[in-house]
């Protein structure tokens, strides 16, 4: 098989995942299931990312996304959840063929978009740097305040969440 | 080639958008919602990569735009699981219809 076969074969397969996985993680009233579709997806969309000339992407999404938010998830789960909940989840999806519709008609609007728009390479694009070493210097030089608002943004994160449960936790306490 | 062209990509982002879009209003639970969530902040990741990488001259934005979004999904996976869990134990549920009382 020709190399560029083979990588369009790979490619497909990709999609395959993010579609399966994405049906998955929206329709299986079993939330486990809906988790490992969500992180089926995510390996697929890394994927598409190594094919958009950015394996650093690709590994922070499998880095963030499958192993952090998921396991988070997860969590969520295993805490949130009684087995009675659980089953009755599995039971009745509610409102289907409505988000069915709309969603539906979200996506026919978004096809006709794109059917009908022209996007116009500016100059000079695709040829760029792409390399790791070339993001770093970015992050560190021009960008830097992003770099700095995202970590301040995660640290109150952190902070926010532990508030959040410890408070409740106090106040079940004193009752 | 499929797999170098703009609206492959751009059809395959709007397609997880949807999917969230209908996770989001389908399913009765938190952390479903908050799963179709993700898949929606994946798309629009997927988006400006595409556009990163077929448009724009300078390919370091995007990368950067995109890991923004990252680490604001986890961001806020962290802040949601943790009020799911502020939810639970003051409502013994996690069904958004059954939680209904304003009073703190």
């Amino acid at each position: 098989m020709a190399y560029g076969t083979l990588i369009e074969f790979i490619f497909y397969l990709f999609l395959i995942m993010i579609a399966f996985g994405a049906w998955q993680a929206v329709t299986s009233q079993i939330l486990m299931r809906a988790v490992m579709g969500l992180a089926m997806a995510m390996f697929g969309v890394a994927g598409l990312y190594l094919y958009l000339n950015s394996p650093f992407l690709a590994l922070m999404q499998i880095l963030i996304y499958v192993g952090a938010v998921c396991i988070m998830i997860v969590f969520g789960i295993m805490v949130g959840y009684t087995p009675k909940e659980l089953a009755a989840y599995a039971i009745e999806p509610k409102n289907t063929v409505i988000s069915l519709v709309a969603s539906l008609l979200t996506l026919g609007v978004i096809y006709l978009g794109l059917y009908q728009a022209e996007w116009v390479p500016a100059p000079g694009a695709g040829s760029g740097d792409f390399s790791l070493a070339n993001l770093g210097l970015s992050l560190m030089n021009r960008y830097g305040l992003a770099f700095e608002l995202i970590s301040v943004v995660l640290l109150i994160a952190i902070i926010g969440a532990v508030a959040i449960t410890w408070n409740g936790k106090r106040r079940g306490l004193n009752k | 080639m499929i797999s170098y062209n703009l609206y492959t990509y751009l059809a395959v982002a709007g397609a997880l958008l949807c999917f969230g879009l209908y996770g989001l209003m389908q399913h009765r639970s938190l952390i479903g919602m908050l799963i179709s969530t993700e898949l929606i902040l994946n798309g629009a990741g997927l988006n400006f990569m595409a556009f990163n990488r077929f448009l724009a001259p300078d390919p370091a934005i995007g990368q950067i735009f995109t890991l923004f979004i990252m680490g604001l999904a986890a961001a806020e996976a962290a802040i949601a699981v943790s009020l799911i869990f502020a939810v639970y134990r003051k409502y013994h549920t996690s069904d958004p219809e059954r939680i209904n009382d304003l009073r703190g």
